[in-house]
């Protein structure tokens, strides 16, 4: 099956639940979805008998400013083909609901986005930080992240070479 | 030998009697013993491993790795301390007996080296722990690990160990 089929096979059998589905350079299929249907189209690819999208390759957070978004990163065998899912989430009250029972595996990479970005997957088994102290303060990777000064008495204030890169211009961007 | 190290003189009129101090005696041993803790964090600890090796060999020094701080007189902080390692590595610290020295290994644990920018890294290890010895490098060779642990050495040699007063 290439890739053009693909795409327009999904759209047919997915109409209902996703937003578009566009194909990418990479050999990939983006297959944008409505946070709430996230579930449900991931169990379709996974259980498909002709599409069979069993393996989940990576998950990611992004912070775009205006709105976050989860992207899972999945992989047939059966097709030898990838597929992106990608659903947006309110910036301001960041929730997914978790592909934990689908994908045991997800389970440390879904703590750890919201260890760096703060997004909370509803029904997650254990979502607690993985990579960062437990009294940890606000969460690293968002755009608009406050460095602490301290932690726990220890001071953590960065060097002046930051302003230096801040007034060369790209350091907080 | 003993004359080498400075610590012995001999009456020539009876050369069977050796004469030295209570405190270069001890030091000798004590400089001579230095067990480590392994206190590897980072990639500082594929040369601390390398310099325990049999190329460098700081065997030759009296010197070994020890597992746990109970047994440990030297602690070498081999990498970069994390915000979340940092109240463990105090922990470890505190359970070493004194007397206790401590190598900063590397530009992470002299003053956080290239992670200087970062939001989870402990800016030199010298902040919550005292450091006898800074060894530069990123990371230093296992010569200048040895070079670190013979400053070491040489500081306990002139140390006046029976004399130290009461914290």
């Amino acid at each position: 099956m290439d890739q053009a089929k693909l795409s327009e096979m999904l759209r047919q059998r997915l109409s209902d639940a996703v937003v578009s589905v566009e194909d990418m350079k990479n050999d990939d299929t983006l297959v944008v979805v409505d946070k709430d249907s996230l579930v449900s189209v991931a169990e379709f690819l996974k259980n498909d008998r002709d599409l069979g999208f069993t393996t989940l390759m990576n998950h990611l957070g992004v912070d775009y400013r205006d709105r976050m978004a989860v992207i899972y990163n999945l992989y047939s065998a059966r097709l030898r083909k990838k597929v992106t899912i990608k659903a947006y989430l309110d910036r301001e009250k960041p929730e997914a609901p978790t592909l934990e029972p689908l994908f045991p595996g997800v389970s440390w990479y879904e703590r750890e986005t919201y260890d760096l970005f703060g997004i909370r997957f509803i029904g997650h088994g254990n979502l607690k930080r993985l990579l960062l102290p437990e009294d940890w303060e606000g969460f690293p990777l968002r755009k608009d992240y406050v460095y602490p000064e301290s932690y726990n008495g220890i001071e953590t204030k960065r060097s002046d070479l930051l302003d230096a890169a801040g007034a060369a211009g790209d350091a907080h961007v | 030998m003993l004359e080498r190290f400075n610590i012995v003189g001999r009456l020539s009129a009876d050369p069977d009697l050796i004469l030295t101090t209570v405190d270069r005696a001890v030091n000798l041993a004590r400089a001579n013993s230095l067990w480590y803790l392994l206190m590897g964090l980072a990639c500082c600890s594929i040369e601390l491993m390398q310099t325990g090796g049999p190329r460098a060999d700081i065997d030759r020094f009296g010197s070994l790795f020890r597992a746990t701080p109970r047994q440990s007189d030297l602690m070498i902080v081999a990498g970069t301390v994390t915000l979340k390692m940092a109240p463990r590595l105090r922990r470890l610290y505190d359970q070493m007996a004194e007397p206790k020295y401590v190598i900063a290994m590397g530009s992470c644990a002299n003053c956080g080296g290239p992670f200087d920018l970062s939001y989870s890294v402990l800016r030199g290890v010298d902040k919550i722990i005292p450091v006898d010895v800074y060894l530069p490098g990123c990371p230093p060779r296992p010569e200048a690990l040895t070079e670190a642990l013979m400053k070491v050495q040489e500081k306990i040699r002139n140390e006046k160990y029976f004399l130290k007063k009461e914290a």
